[in-house]
């Protein structure tokens, strides 16, 4: 390796950058949407202390999308439905904490599992198999891209209608319950909707990196804000941020996009600590 | 029946694992009425608060709570303010969101807020002597102003029944006659019957007007005298329990339950 070689693959394509621009425009607005939705939805997965959970259905959702694969099925369905599979699982079976936690465990390398089991038995394409895994949202076929997008807006929408009442079941779910809000619904519902914005995440990220767009911009939200409306926007402008400087980055040069998005998400998390953990010094000598 | 009774309880039993916790249990609160429920540990205390919400079952029995059959949860005109656990300190809410979900936590749709509401919420923030701190982030509030903002927003829809579940655990002293004193106060000013479940009785000896002491698979309803003393608290324990006067504050020594250790600690803190 030497650093021209570096170089080209970081920003080799930046003379052609408009070009590729306009070829990728459809993936920079299904990052957009997914950064919007996964920084939204990590609040709650925060509050509702499921990243394990999350990890889970992406494993889940890795083996449906591996096995549409080799079954020659349309692939976005495929991780659709597998997770949707492990979603409607662990929020039937895990009601509590512990047991949630011994059922994602017993799942994941299960579904990791079986995932690797098909991409090996799959002859196609080779590009297309770790895609998956690691992500690679400018592969992704136009058609497709319109779907995750579809997708994500819908889930957008549902948690915008569900959010209040699930504000309440995940601070406390008894008081909740005690005033009328179906929790047991409202927590099923919101699992669909994870499982769904987590098949989103599987295209464009990849399945072992779900985490660092729904869960890594919530948490730094919730390190500097904490109100009911700036955690939430504060989250999502650092999940669009992320997905789409990550991908802006990705195109000028042949490097996969994860790896672009998880260092800015992982950056604006430290920054966060930062100032937090500043203002904490501060509050503390004033007191 | 009385159909002015906020609460009516007929024929209630309670069974566990094959074991009757209480049986026959017949309850008619009055309006303004403050019953304190006391027990060891595991004697249904919680499960009795919840059936009223219809969120428990009873094992038999029927409830009516202002003046409707209890079957599932959701009536609002209900408080509740559940037996507290600290809300993590990066929880995504100031203390007035605390209050707020009892205003429209259990509304769907867009959450764009309603007119008025704003008003009601900053009310009842008042209410409960919450000006000062409610625009803090909850998860840095005390144990005692958490408790506050809590009863606040059980305190949403003019509840004309309030069940508070142990209100007054790990606050001091202070703060638990803080507490004591909005439960108190909501209930002479509106006429709403109270519930509550604790493991000290000192702090509210002086508002109870009766008392409903679940024990050794039994219980016991009457004024405090008639049931804080060492003959009745011995013949429901089956075991030799005294009740000892140290000034205006009672201490039940020799009940067989864990929990009577709490009392020792909370003194300690006074």
């Amino acid at each position: 390796m030497n650093w021209s070689d570096v170089w080209n693959a970081m920003f080799g394509g930046i003379a052609d950058y408009g070009d590729i621009l306009a070829l990728v425009s459809n993936s920079v607005w299904a990052g957009a949407v997914l950064g919007l939705v996964g920084g939204l939805i990590g609040v709650f997965v925060m509050q509702r202390d499921m990243a394990f959970a999350v990890h889970g259905i992406s494993e889940l959702s890795f083996a449906g999308a591996a096995a549409a694969l080799l079954f020659g099925f349309d692939v976005v369905t495929g991780s659709i439905v597998g997770s949707l599979i492990a979603a409607g699982l662990i929020g039937w079976l895990g009601a509590r904490a512990r047991e949630r936690n011994s059922i994602i465990g017993v799942l994941m390398p299960f579904g990791l599992g079986l995932g690797i089991l098909f991409l090996s038995l799959y002859s196609g394409r080779s590009a297309n198999r770790f895609s998956l895994l690691t992500g690679q949202i400018v592969s992704v076929q136009s058609d497709q891209l319109g779907w995750l997008i579809g997708i994500g807006a819908v889930v957008l929408v549902a948690l915008l209608l569900i959010w209040r009442p699930l504000r309440f079941d995940s601070l406390d779910p008894q008081a909740a319950a005690a005033r009328g809000v179906p929790t047991r619904w409202v927590s099923f519902a919101f699992m669909l909707l994870l499982g769904l914005i987590v098949a989103v995440a599987v295209h464009i990220i990849g399945a072992l990196l779900v985490l660092a767009l729904v869960v890594t911009p919530a948490a730094a939200a919730m390190r500097v804000a904490s109100g009911p409306l700036s955690v939430p926007l504060l989250a999502a402008v650092f999940g669009v941020f992320s997905a789409v400087g990550g991908i802006l980055l990705a195109v000028a040069g042949t490097l996969p996009v994860s790896p672009y998005i998880t260092t800015i998400s992982f950056v604006l998390y430290l920054v966060c600590r930062g100032i937090g953990a500043r203002r904490d010094r501060a509050t503390r000598s004033d007191a | 029946m009385n159909a002015a009774s906020p609460l009516e309880i007929r024929g209630a039993a309670l069974r566990r694992g094959g074991r009757e916790l209480w049986s026959g249990l017949d309850l008619t609160v009055e309006p303004g009425e403050l019953i304190a429920v006391l027990g060891p540990s595991g004697s249904g205390k919680t499960t009795l608060l919840r059936a009223v919400l219809g969120l428990d079952r009873l094992s038999e029995g029927r409830i009516t709570a202002l003046g409707s059959d209890v079957r599932r949860a959701g009536n609002r005109r209900i408080g509740y303010v559940p037996q507290q656990r600290p809300l993590p300190r990066d929880t995504a809410l100031r203390g007035r969101d605390l209050v707020r979900l009892g205003v429209d936590g259990h509304r769907f749709g867009f959450p764009f807020p309603r007119r008025g509401e704003r008003a009601r919420v900053d009310a009842l923030v008042d209410a409960v002597g919450g000006r000062d701190f409610a625009d803090r982030p909850v998860g840095l509030l005390s144990g005692g102003e958490q408790q506050r903002l809590r009863i606040g927003q059980a305190l949403a829809d003019e509840p004309r029944l309030l069940l508070c579940d142990e209100p007054l655990t790990s606050l001091d002293l202070a703060n638990q006659q803080a507490v004591v004193g909005l439960i108190d106060g909501h209930r002479r000013d509106t006429g709403a019957a109270v519930l509550l479940v604790t493991h000290d009785i000192n702090p509210v000896l002086g508002k109870v007007d009766r008392i409903l002491y679940l024990a050794g698979g039994r219980f016991t309803l009457g004024s405090p005298d008639d049931v804080l003393n060492s003959r009745v608290l011995s013949d429901l324990y089956g075991a030799p329990v005294f009740v000892l006067r140290a000034g205006d504050r009672l201490v039940v020594v020799g009940a067989p339950d864990a929990e009577a250790s709490h009392h020792h600690h909370d003194e300690a803190r006074a």
